[in-house]
Parts: C-alpha cells; sequence; structure tokens
C-alpha cells in the first residue's frame, strides 16, 4: 500500500479506499493501512481523550501512541510532541487539548483512532469537558507512583457526567516507586469491575502502550449517528491561526461535511463556504470530507473565532438540521485582574493583542478601564492564577508588551443601604457610601492527602474561613476532605500552602458553589497621602491589618528611595491601619575620576535613564515597574503554575 | 581587574581621524594626557588599567614603556596633521595611572621632553604627575620640576591606619606631609586625593583626614566616594560578607563634612569632587575633560578626543606595544558624537562644574524642568535666571538625578 503505510494522510496523497477487512496479514502494533476521512465506516471509528491529573504523564502516553500508530516517525519524534506552543513546552505542561487522528489495527481491521490529549491543571477543566463532548470514551490515567489524586475524580466525574467509557491505566510503572496492585485496587473501587482491569503502562518505555490501544479499539463504543440525515457537527474548539484564518475543530454527529459546499452556524444563521477541510494527524492534512463520528477541522476563511464559536453547531446551508446539538456554557471567569501597558502608547496594542487571544480563549474576557495609577488598560476575567499568569506571558511575548498586573481579585456584590447592588470586579469601584451587604463567591473543594495530613489540612481549610462538609477514607491512608470556602481565599497562595503543609502530597480540585455573606472591608493604600488604586483590596476584616501591613512593607522594599521622604499607609476608609516610611535619597551622584573615559560614562547615563524610563509615576514618586509586579503578584506564582 | 573598554566603532590601523575632527581645531584648547600603566601592588578597591608585573612580555616591560610612549606620540603627530587638525601648543600635560612614579624619573622626563619637543607648551602650561606617596623622594620631585612638572598629585587617600589598610595602600600616613613637603621644596603645586566612606571608617576617621590634609596646605584636594567597583578584589570581600557595605547615606553625611572642612579653610568646590585654594590652582587638564576640550591619551587603554571623536587604545600594554612596534596606530575602537550624544555629554560634564551650563545649551524639553529644580533647591535659582544651571549643595549629592532631568528626550 505503499506511501499509506504509515496512515500519514497527506493533502498530496489520493485517498485509497480500504476493504473493512482487508485481505493483508494485519501485522499489529502498527496498521499498515488507514482508514480515509470522510469514507470511514462508522463501526471503526472510536474517538477518546485522555484524562488524568496534572502531570500524571498525558501528553507522553500521546507521544508513544504518536509513534506506535506510525503517524509521526521516530526521527521526528520530540517529548510531549502535541505541546506546540512555547509556554507549553517552558512549563512542561499542556494548555490547549489536542486532537489527533491515528490508525490502528486489531484482528485485520484497519480502525480510526482520534485521540485528545487534555490539560490537566484545575484553571483548565473547561478544556476537558469540551473534549470529552467529542467522544466515546477516556483513558483514565493514574501516576502508579502517586495514586489518585484531585483532578483524577474530577475528570472522572466530568466523564461520567457525559456518559463516556472509561479505560482505567496506571501509568509510570517503570518507576521504582510504582505501586500498581495497591492503586488498581484504589482504581477499582472507584470505577467498579475488577483491578485486574486495570491496564498497566509507561509512556516512557512505551511498555502497555499496544495493548491499550487494543482495548481502546475492543472496548469503547463506536460513534453512532444518521449518515444521512442534515449534517451536524459540534464545534469543540476554535483557533485562530495566522495564516490560516480560524480553524474550526468539529466532531460530526450526523450527515457528513463535504468541501466547497455552504456551511451554517446554526445559533447566528451565519453562513460561510467550506475552503478546507481534513484532519489532524497530526500535521492538518486535507480530506475529502468528514462523516459520522468523524474529528477533524474546518477552514472557511472567516477571521473571527467569533463567526465559530465553540459549543456551535455546523450544518449544512443547503440541508440544514432542524435542532442543533446541546452545547456548553462558556466558562465563567473566576479571577480579575487589572492589565496595564507600562508605556502607556502601548494601549491599542494590549487592545489588538487581547482581541487576538481572545480568539483562542473563550475563557478571556476584559473590559476597558482606567487607574489613576496606570492609565488606560483593560480589567481581565480569568479561570485561575494560572490562566492570568499565562495569558499575561503570552501578551509579553507574542506581542512585544511591558504589562504591568495588579492583584488579582474575585467578583462581590455589593448592596448599599438603598438597595442598589453593585457588581464589583475591580476594587477601586467598592462604593464609598453606606454599605449594607456584601457576598462573595465561594467554591466546594475536595483535598486529597494522606491521612497523617488531616489536621494540617484542617487548620489551613480553618484560617481561610472554610467550613468542612465532609471527610471520606479512599483507603486506609488517604482521605478525602470537602470544604466550603470563598474564593478569595483560595485563589492566591492556598495551592501552595497546601503542598507545603503536606510535603507536596495533596493535590486540590474545586468548583464554583454560589455565594455567602461576610464582613468583607476594602483596604487603600497610600504613597505621600495619594490613594494608589492599583493596590487597593478587598479583605476580609479580621485580615485588613495584615494585609496593610504586608503590602505598606513590601512597598517599602520595592520602591527606591526618592529625593524626598515617601510615607505609605494602609486604610480602611479614613482610619489609617499600618504605615511604613521611605527615607529620602541623600546621594545619587558618581564622585570618582574615571579619567578621560567619557564614553563609559555616558553608557552608564543612558542606563540608568533606560531604568528610569520604567518608572510609573504616582504622584511625583517613581514607582518602578517591577515593584508593581511583585507587590501585586504573590510571592511564587511561578512555582504554582507546575504542579 | 581593569574595566570594559566601551564599544565603539573599530578605529582604522592607521588612526586617521575622520574630517569631523578638524573642523574648528584652532580655536580648540589641546592637552596631553599619559597613562602609565605600573604599580607596585593593586590596590583592592582599585579597576584602572594598571599591572603589576614589571615584564609585561611583547616589549612591554616598565623599561621599555617610555619610549614605546614616545613612540605614540610621534603618531599623534603624524595623525593629527595627516588628519587636518591644525597644530597646537600643549596647555596642559597630564601623566595618571597607575603610578606614574614608579618609572625611572627619567623615562617620565623623556617622555615629557618628547611631547613638548613635538607640540611646544603654551605659556603657563600646567603639568601634572600623580604620584603615590611612597614612590617619591626629593630628589625625583626635584628632578620632575626641572624637567618642567608643575604640579603633583598625591594618593593620600586618607589618614586612618586602618582604612588605609582595607584599601590596601602601602604608604605609612606619616609620609604624606613628607612628600608634600619634598613637593613644595621643589616648587610645585600640591593636590592630594582623598578617598571616603571605605568601609570602617567613622566620621570622626573621616575628620581627622580631612583635618590631616589640610594641616599639609594643599593647593587642590580631591575627594571622592569610595566606588565598589565589579571584579575588585575589595568587591568580592563585601560580597563574602568580609568587609561590611559602603552606604549612600554615610557617604553624603561626609561629603558635607568635606564641603564644610575645606570651605572653613578657604577652598573651593569647582567640580562635584574637586576643591581648589583658587581660580588658578584648579585643575585645567580635569576641567579640560568636562569642557570637551581636545586632548590625546598616550599609553594602552587610554582615552581621546578631537572635535566630537572620542577614541580609546588597546587596552593591555603588551598589545598597545606591539601595536606601536608593526608602525600601526594603538587605537582599538572609537565614535563620532552627534549632536544629540554632544548634548547628552555637555549635560552630563558641565554640570558638575561651579561654571554650571548655560541654559542655552539645554534642549527645549529640558528647560521645562528647571522651575522644577530650582523649587528643589537642587540648582541655584539666582544662577538660573541669569542663564546659567549651577548645582546647590544638595544638587552636588543628587547630581546625577538633576543630570537626568535635563538630558534631552530622544
Ligand atoms: N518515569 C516515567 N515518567 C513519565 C512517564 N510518563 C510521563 N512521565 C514524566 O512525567 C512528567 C509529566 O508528563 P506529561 O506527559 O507532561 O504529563 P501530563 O499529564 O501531560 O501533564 P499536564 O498536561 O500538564 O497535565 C514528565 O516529566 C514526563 O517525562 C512514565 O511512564 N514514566
Ligand atoms: C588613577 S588613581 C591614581 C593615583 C595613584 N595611583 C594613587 O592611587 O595614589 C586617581 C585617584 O582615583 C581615586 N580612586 C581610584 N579608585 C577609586 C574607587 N574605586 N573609588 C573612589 N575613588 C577611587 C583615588 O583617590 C586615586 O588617588
Ligand atoms: S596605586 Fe592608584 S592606580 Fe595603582 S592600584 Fe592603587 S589606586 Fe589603582
Ligand atoms: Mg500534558
Amino acid at each position: 500500500m505503499g506511501e499509506c503505510r504509515f496512515g500519514g494522510w497527506r493533502a498530496n496523497a489520493t485517498p485509497m479506499p480500504l476493504p473493512a477487512n482487508s485481505e493483508e496479514m494485519p501485522v499489529s502494533p502498527m496498521a499498515r493501512t488507514a482508514p480515509v476521512p470522510a469514507a470511514t465506516d462508522p463501526a471503526i471509528i472510536r474517538n477518546f481523550c485522555i484524562i488524568a491529573h496534572i502531570d500524571h504523564g498525558k501528553s507522553t502516553l500521546a507521544d508513544r501512541m504518536l509513534q506506535f500508530t506510525g503517524v509521526v516517525e521516530n526521527r521526528d519524534m520530540k517529548a510531549q510532541y502535541l505541546d506546540r506552543m512555547d509556554i507549553e513546552r517552558e512549563r512542561g505542561i499542556t494548555i490547549k487539548s489536542q486532537a489527533v487522528r491515528m490508525p490502528w489495527e486489531l484482528d485485520g481491521t484497519a480502525y480510526a483512532l482520534n485521540m485528545i490529549d487534555t490539560p490537566g491543571h484545575v484553571d483548565f477543566t473547561y478544556e476537558v469537558s469540551r473534549s470529552l463532548a467529542a467522544c466515546e470514551g477516556a483513558v483514565l490515567l493514574v501516576d502508579a507512583a502517586q495514586g489518585i489524586e484531585a483532578q483524577t475524580l474530577a475528570n472522572l466525574y466530568l466523564a461520567m457526567e457525559n456518559d463516556l467509557t472509561i479505560i482505567p491505566v496506571l501509568n509510570k510503572i517503570d518507576l521504582p516507586g510504582a505501586q500498581p496492585e495497591k492503586y488498581a485496587e484504589e482504581l477499582a473501587n472507584l470505577i467498579g469491575g475488577s483491578p485486574e482491569d486495570v491496564l498497566l503502562v509507561s509512556g516512557k518505555t512505551g511498555v502497555g502502550v499496544e495493548a491499550l490501544l487494543d482495548k481502546i479499539v475492543a472496548d469503547l463504543p463506536p460513534p453512532v449517528g444518521d449518515a444521512n440525515a442534515p449534517a451536524r457537527a459540534m464545534i469543540f474548539d476554535s483557533v485562530y491561526d495566522t495564516y490560516r484564518g480560524v480553524v474550526t475543530y468539529v466532531r460530526v454527529v450526523d450527515g457528513s461535511l463535504n468541501p466547497r459546499e455552504r456551511i451554517q452556524m446554526m445559533s447566528t444563521k451565519a453562513s460561510h463556504e467550506l475552503l478546507e477541510i481534513g484532519v489532524s494527524s497530526p500535521e492538518p492534512t486535507i480530506t475529502k470530507g468528514l462523516g459520522v463520528g468523524e474529528v477533524g477541522y474546518l477552514i472557511t476563511g472567516v477571521k473571527d473565532v467569533r463567526l465559530s464559536k465553540v459549543g456551535d453547531t455546523v450544518t449544512n446551508l443547503a440541508k440544514p438540521a432542524a435542532a442543533s446539538l446541546s452545547g456548553y456554557a462558556d466558562p465563567k471567569p473566576m479571577v480579575f485582574s487589572g492589565l496595564y501597558p507600562i508605556d502607556g502608547t502601548d494601549y491599542p496594542v494590549l487592545r489588538d493583542a487581547l482581541d487576538k487571544l481572545k480568539l483562542n480563549d473563550a475563557a478571556l474576557t476584559y473590559e476597558p478601564e482606567t487607574s489613576a495609577a496606570l492609565g488606560f488598560g483593560f480589567r481581565v476575567g480569568f479561570l485561575g492564577l494560572l490562566h492570568l499568569e499565562i495569558i499575561r506571558e503570552r501578551l509579553e511575548r507574542e506581542f512585544n508588551l511591558d504589562l504591568i498586573s495588579t492583584a488579582p481579585n474575585v467578583v462581590y456584590d455589593v448592596t448599599l443601604e438603598d438597595g442598589t447592588v453593585i457588581t464589583v470586579t475591580n476594587p477601586s469601584e467598592y462604593p464609598t457610601g453606606k454599605v449594607s451587604e456584601v457576598r462573595e463567591p465561594m467554591v466546594s473543594a475536595t483535598v486529597l492527602a494522606p491521612s497523617e495530613f488531616v489536621g494540617a489540612i484542617m487548620e489551613l481549610c480553618q484560617t481561610r474561613r472554610g467550613q468542612l462538609g465532609g471527610m471520606d477514607y479512599l483507603s486506609e491512608e488517604r482521605v478525602e476532605l470537602r470544604y466550603r470556602l470563598p474564593l478569595a481565599e483560595i485563589v492566591f497562595d492556598f495551592f501552595d500552602l497546601l503542598k507545603s503543609k503536606t510535603r507536596g502530597y495533596a493535590s486540590l480540585d474545586w468548583k464554583a458553589d454560589g455565594e455567602q455573606a461576610a464582613d468583607l472591608v476594602k483596604v487603600d493604600i497610600l504613597l505621600q497621602g495619594e490613594q494608589v488604586d492599583a493596590f487597593s483590596a478587598i479583605t476580609h476584616r479580621d485580615k485588613a491589618y495584615n494585609y496593610g501591613v504586608m503590602m505598606t512593607g513590601k512597598l517599602r522594599e520595592l520602591i527606591p528611595r526618592q529625593q524626598f521622604e515617601v510615607p505609605i499607609q494602609a486604610a480602611i476608609g479614613s482610619r489609617i491601619i499600618a504605615r511604613e516610611n521611605i527615607r529620602a535619597i541623600r546621594k545619587d551622584v558618581l564622585a570618582k575620576c574615571y579619567g578621560g573615559d567619557i564614553t563609559r560614562k555616558r553608557k552608564l547615563l543612558e542606563k540608568q535613564k533606560e531604568g528610569k524610563k520604567r518608572m510609573k509615576m504616582v504622584g511625583r514618586v517613581e514607582v518602578p515597574q517591577e515593584a508593581f509586579v511583585a507587590a501585586l503578584s504573590s510571592d511564587d506564582s511561578k512555582a504554582k503554575a507546575k504542579k | 581587574m581593569p574595566g570594559a573598554l566601551p564599544l565603539g566603532d573599530p578605529a582604522p590601523t592607521d588612526g586617521l581621524l575622520p574630517p569631523q575632527a578638524a573642523i574648528g581645531s584652532s580655536e580648540r584648547r589641546f592637552g596631553l594626557y599619559v597613562h602609565i600603566p605600573f604599580c607596585a601592588v593593586r590596590c583592592g578597591y582599585c579597576d584602572f588599567n594598571t599591572y603589576t608585573a614589571t615584564e609585561l612580555g611583547g616589549g612591554a616591560s616598565q623599561d621599555q614603556y617610555a619610549s614605546t610612549a614616545r613612540g605614540e606620540i610621534a603618531l599623534a603627530q603624524t595623525v593629527l596633521a595627516r588628519s587636518g587638525v591644525q597644530p597646537r601648543t600643549l596647555d596642559t600635560v597630564f601623566f595618571g595611572g597607575g603610578t606614574p612614579t614608579l618609572l625611572d624619573t627619567d623615562d617620565l622626563t623623556s617622555v615629557l621632553a618628547a611631547a613638548i619637543d613635538t607640540w611646544g607648551l603654551t605659556p603657563g602650561a600646567e603639568v601634572t604627575t600623580e604620584a603615590n606617596p611612597d614612590s617619591v623622594t626629593p630628589e625625583s620631585l626635584m628632578a620632575l620640576a626641572a624637567a618642567g612638572f608643575t604640579r603633583v598629585s598625591f594618593g593620600m587617600q586618607s589618614v586612618q591606619p586602618h582604612v588605609l589598610k582595607v584599601l590596601d595602600r602601602t604608604h605609612s600616613p606619616e609620609r604624606v606631609p613628607q612628600a608634600v613637603q619634598w613637593a613644595r621644596d621643589a616648587g610645585l603645586a600640591v593636590s592630594l586625593d582623598l578617598i571616603y566612606g571605605t568601609p570602617g571608617e567613622s566620621l570622626g576617621d573621616w575628620e581627622s583626614s580631612l583635618d590631616a590634609a589640610l594641616g599639609y596646605a594643599p593647593d587642590h584636594v580631591s575627594a571622592y566616594a569610595l566606588i565598589i567597583e565589579d571584579g575588585t578584589k575589595l568587591a568580592a570581600q563585601i560580597r563574602r560578607g568580609e568587609v561590611p557595605e559602603v552606604d549612600d547615606d554615610d557617604h553624603a553625611e561626609k561629603y558635607l563634612l568635606a564641603e564644610e572642612k575645606l570651605q572653613a579653610a578657604g577652598m573651593q568646590w569647582y567640580e562635584v569632587s574637586n576643591w581648589a585654594t583658587s581660580t588658578t590652582q584648579r585643575c585645567r587638564h580635569n576641567l579640560a575633560y568636562w569642557r570637551g576640550d581636545d586632548w590625546w591619551g598616550v599609553g594602552p587603554g587610554a582615552h581621546s578626543h578631537v572635535g566630537g571623536v572620542r577614541w580609546w587604545n588597546v587596552k593591555h600594554p603588551s598589545a598597545y606595544a606591539s601595536r606601536l612596534a608593526a608602525g600601526l596606530s594603538p587605537a582599538a575602537g572609537r565614535e563620532t558624537l552627534d549632536e544629540n550624544t554632544r548634548t547628552v555629554e555637555d549635560v552630563m560634564l558641565r554640570t558638575r562644574l561651579v561654571e554650571g551650563i548655560a541654559v542655552n545649551r539645554l534642549s527645549p524639553s529640558a528647560r521645562k524642568v528647571i522651575p522644577q529644580l530650582i523649587a528643589d533647591e537642587l540648582v541655584d535659582g539666582g544662577s538660573a535666571i541669569r542663564g546659567t544651571l549651577v548645582l546647590t549643595l544638595r544638587g552636588r549629592l543628587l547630581a546625577d538625578a538633576v543630570v537626568r532631568k535635563l538630558l534631552p528626550e530622544d
């Protein structure tokens, strides 16, 4: 079968129809032939995603699958092949789901597998839930040295809600610390079934991966749909690409999509011509269309992803479907932060950059805002701190921006005495008048940890105003604690503290869970008597003093001495609760004989001047950008990303 | 560890200057700097281009240095002539280092003689050498004076033995008044270099150094705040915690004390770190640097400036000697200043002088900050109204901040 041997569909390769039961010897593991898109019987399609707690090895397992199915040749292989963004590669984490079509042969039949590698971090759970909607099954991966963690449970729960068939797998069995028997038992208890059903693999060495591919084919149900019905395809991802415009990823449910026909978005009724249709394998590969159960991409020349919205249903304009598929809601931002360009003239660049990122990230929301201290910027909503950090880093890196991000905060509903309710996404919007009630968002959190740490975890949750909801032993030494906590209390350093109090053993998952009234106040920070809105925070009354002391202390360290004394104060309303002082600088002159080396002296001066440019003026106080960044970010947010 | 050379354009091997250098040269003063890159020991704080070995190889031994330097003087004459720069007599000559007086007196005077032969001295010219107190004798100073030197600048630094020790200075404090006396006997004007803010130096220590220095009745005093230069032994000692850090507030305190004492003794500041008993005792060679006059710098790593062209020689004495031996210019790199850079330098250099900078030399944007500078008591209001910015005492301590504010916007 010549060039099609490894199933790499190339744009120029003529698709070759295949007998479903090839007479040629089936040579597992690698399919010798590949089912051709658009002409694939749903019965030989398997759609699955890999879900797991962060770092349990999803992307590495996906690598082995790419290799064993031959879609990526050995010499092209690199670790976490599907993590393509620079930021993913640097941090070693997956941020965006990736779908890949791979051929696999079992008992003489060539199958088409659509695999979706998903992210593990809690901030990106919505990516997982979108991916699940495109699949019939899920490979639930558990690190054989770590066991079940909080996101294992969360993702399993999501998969079950979507009615997916679960294939439980223990990964990293090559590790000396692996305890396959113990965790197979735990997994079986969780899912039902016997420990023997749990597959043992190593994404690193490849052990067990072929058996897993066989099991995917054998155990997962094929997609079902009506090939003759009007086309219905679910958009599960929509990505903006500079060269190709918007690339829309779909899973076809009924009917088929074909090149050159006009398609229609069912929610907006907007219609577009299909310029290109194909599958990722893992490079984009043009096909003759997509049929029932198939996963692939569409290109229409549309430049705005909002016209090709995740969750929408695509149909055929000439023969439209009557009812759309049930979509999913856009994820709701949980954490807000102000983003400001250091250089005010960069504001339009920032606006365009956000518009561009929004194209790929439905979770990103933003609105213009102005800050007295920072000028023009945006209030941006994020799913969590990692999401914030990643967006910020991408803005800086991909759009060459220098940004200040203000202290992240959650949304409050403030009721005034006259009954008006104000939604506060920025502490500076906190009303100055009489407030009768403030409501804050709550989460229900699940913590999994070895039982010896129960005391430490309870203590931490207590100080974070948590209410214990329940506690279960998963096994003798593993316990699940359920808490209801204010979102504001967990969103910053909670996870770091949790990790350090449990020697790294605890894992955390959380989801939004309503709101509650609380005794909250706004703490302002004043530099030389002038309020700096960027540093204001809404905190619980009991913690206001701590915040004031912490922030004034931090700023004293971060703001260089000026030509005059600079008092730094923290205040609730007009009441000062903390105070620090930056003494005036007394000497700023290089007094040394440099001989005639004027050039060196000038270069030094130019460097100093560059440094000054990176200062923001707050009144007459020069505040270095670093001071904003350091004062506003929790100390080790960098470390947090990788967990 | 000598600091790095600046980055610029490469200099041509024949040393010829771009046309800009010649323009208006007949109206500018001309000086000569001679760098002597040798010291008996390297002081722990010092990053000047200086070496302690007597044999550096490649014809760069201390014995041969004078003849190499004379070679560059000959080359300088040719280069200037061929570049169309008007020949001028020398207004100032300055031998610096390193420790010039570490060379044989005959060697030193032979270099001066070569310079005088080549360009001649303007009547009343200033001819200075730096010297360490323990590298001079009554005889050597007599010989220098006889050869045409008019002025000697001693590195006294401090009168306190424990401070001198931290600085790695080899001389004993008693040696300074002796050396000053010998210089006076030889008819030389005397300057003393002092360093303040050395780790472990108390305000009282500094006061005693000022008192001692003033007691020797110098004509001129340079007082430098100790700068911890990267790569020096002292920087390493501080990093390792063996020596306490220096402190800006302490420096400020000591600068104010210096101003107070020197002024009380009848000395007036004329540059941020320099004081003299009268205008005639100001170091004219140093002033030439601040005013942007022309000078040729002889020696490894030496810097020159002629009509908006700055260049600098290769740094190592061996490389320097072999360039000259091969008949090539020792220049390593250079830059030709454009209009904006000239304004930047003008502000940077002239602001430090008591004569100040004329308001009309400033860019329009810089002029706008003048009222604030006056209000902040950084520049003298009366002088500003009369058209010149002159630093106040507070302004002298914050001179770099003032300069940054006065730079043209780019
Ligand atoms: N020893 C061993 N290490 C593995 C194995 N699989 C993955 N790893 C390592 O585990 C770490 C995480 O692997 P990834 O594949 O990036 O994990 P992931 O689940 O995709 O992570 P996220 O996408 O961030 O949730 C990497 O350092 C891998 O090299 C395995 O089978 N054995
Ligand atoms: C080029 S040195 C040469 C003079 C001579 N070699 C000596 O040290 O006595 C000129 C003066 O610069 C000052 N100096 C050198 N290094 C310094 C530093 N790191 N900080 C402050 N002043 C310094 C010293 O006062 C020194 O006397
Ligand atoms: S004697 Fe002068 S030039 Fe030599 S090392 Fe000491 S300070 Fe530097
Ligand atoms: Mg991954």
